[in-house]
């Protein structure tokens, strides 16, 4: 399978099971389209009758080319991985690598769209003691098998309303990572309201990454993320986030925002991280019920594409400028991304990847927690609910007969089974509006690196 | 970028030679980082490449 598309100037030509990605001229991108299954004399002439400027010989010279890549698997490779589907899950089956703590089941904002119900995921609102951080830590360790690298996200709610269990439970991790030979990987996630000097000093010491919410425009901002009396948030955070980014130094970090139906315009959310001199960020698009007045709707989607083209337009720009900016779903690692393995065996919740709610049950990840019928266990008594377990390690590329034939398929994974859950009512449905988002963002990742190694190439020619 | 005259092709890992020596299964899970609410892997880094 191919997948081709023009986009900023540049004529793309993806093959998909092979991963190569190729930029052609105007010709061979009409060649290649019409390539499988043509006849050389029967194309040629085709061609000649759409290029009749061309000489013959350079249609013979592009035909050629186009059959060296098909003869060295470049282009019109074939798919042949669906057995393999599957065995890296059963390779690893019962190994868990990175868990969700959701250290507190509150929060001290109020925002209308938070797919966690302000923190309480439905439930009552609750804090997780050092007791139970602590058993998360040994349950993760126990169940880790021979990985070195575990991640361990504190989430809430907010997790700086338990900013000193959290503080413990890295303490207690850093105790034992040696003898057991792990290496902790900390991730704190926040809203800001509670960043002070103390937290921005430990967080940069301990935290290997942090995720700073924030959705860009003072008016976007504060429609959503209001604190309990109905205050927006902006100008309580904003000063408090450049301070902790500029005392990061470097350390990884992201900007986290979320557009709606309110502001599909997002380009512009954007562009105010960057004035705040914010340079790693992350804009995504809403989850939440189908029918939600905040949900996006088919008319935005024109609109959201077209931002995230000009967003790529710009991110071309400012690299051109020498002043790049990251944005999370452009980053895209050809040359040392993930084996195949990875790609098609999916994202890994509920098997290397679980959510610990405050007293300590185990979910698939964390947009499952407070669905009931998803508890798998806790981690006094590990797994328990090993159908929806086995449900889970049975989700892959190849399980979902919509992503089979799917272009994107190799660099999704098959997508978020919360995503589809809630949008079909089965982890293994697929989330139609959040996979036309993907393919459009792909399509723009893509094209920047096609940018960046064409102006590499003339910067040494 | 390998050029030919026609096309050029961009420096990509061979995903069918990856199943020769992948799936050590280092690498981060893919929700752990700034999405948490999509899901995408093509971003993530091969910790045996990376090495």
């Amino acid at each position: 399978m191919i997948h081709q598309y023009k986009m900023a100037g540049h004529n793309i030509v993806m093959d998909i099971a092979s991963g190569a990605i190729h930029e052609v001229d105007d010709l061979t991108y009409d060649m290649i389209a019409e390539y499988q299954g043509a006849e050389r004399e029967a194309l040629l002439a085709s061609m000649r009758a759409k290029y009749p400027d061309t000489p013959y010989e350079e249609l013979c010279e592009v035909y050629d080319e186009i059959a060296e890549l098909a003869e060295d698997g470049q282009l019109f490779a074939e798919d042949t991985f669906a057995p393999m589907a599957g065995e890296l899950k059963a390779r690893t089956s019962g190994v868990v690598k990175a868990l969700c703590l959701h250290v507190a089941h509150t929060c001290n904002l109020n925002c209308s769209y938070c797919f966690a119900s302000q923190g309480r995921f439905h439930g009552e609102r609750a804090i997780m003691s050092f007791e139970t951080g602590k058993r998360a830590i040994d349950f993760l360790v126990e169940n880790s098998g021979t990985r070195r690298n575990l991640e361990v996200d504190f989430f809430g709610g907010e997790p700086l309303l338990n900013w000193d269990v959290v503080k413990q439970i890295v303490g207690y991790a850093r105790s034992i990572e040696k003898e057991k030979g792990k290496n902790f990987r900390f991730t704190l996630t926040t809203n800001g309201m509670l960043v002070d000097d103390e937290v921005i000093e430990y967080a940069n010491r301990e935290m290997h990454n942090v995720v700073l919410s924030l959705d860009g425009r003072k008016e976007v901002h504060d429609r959503f993320r209001k604190d309990y009396a109905g205050k927006g948030s902006w100008d309580v955070i904003v000063p408090k986030f450049q301070k902790f980014v500029e005392a990061r130094g470097g350390k990884n970090y992201y900007i986290r925002g979320t557009f709606t139906h309110a502001n599909p315009d997002f380009l512009a959310d954007i562009e105010t991280m960057l004035d705040l001199g914010f340079t790693e960020l992350s804009m995504e698009p809403v989850v939440c019920a189908p029918g939600d007045a905040m949900a996006l709707t088919d008319e935005d989607f024109p609109i959201v594409c077209e931002q995230y083209e000009k967003l790529a337009e710009l991110m071309d720009k400012r690299r051109c400028e020498g002043c790049p900016f990251t944005f999370y779903h452009y980053m895209i690692d050809l040359e040392d991304g993930p084996c195949i393995y990875k790609r098609i065996s999916g994202c890994g919740s509920g098997t290397e990847y679980m959510a610990v709610t405050p007293w300590g049950d185990l979910y698939p990840c964390h947009q499952f927690v407070g669905e009931e019928k998803f508890k798998l266990g806790d981690i006094w008594n590990g797994v328990d609910n090993t159908a929806v377990r086995d449900d889970f390690a049975s989700c892959n590329v190849y399980a979902r007969e919509e992503c089979r034939d799917c272009w994107a398929r190799l660099y999704c994974a098959g997508g978020c089974a919360a995503n589809a859950y809630h949008a079909t009512g089965s982890v293994r449905g697929v989330y139609e509006y959040g996979c036309r988002l993907f393919r459009k963002r792909l399509e723009c990742a893509i094209m920047l690196k096609i940018a960046e190694a064409d102006d590499a190439e003339d910067e040494e020619e | 970028m390998k050029q030919n005259k026609h096309i050029k092709t961009m420096k990509t890992r061979n995903l069918c030679e990856s199943a020769k020596k992948g799936g050590c299964g280092e690498c981060q899970t893919s929700c752990q980082s700034a999405c948490k609410t999509s899901c995408g892997i093509a971003n993530q880094k091969c910790e045996k490449s990376s090495k």
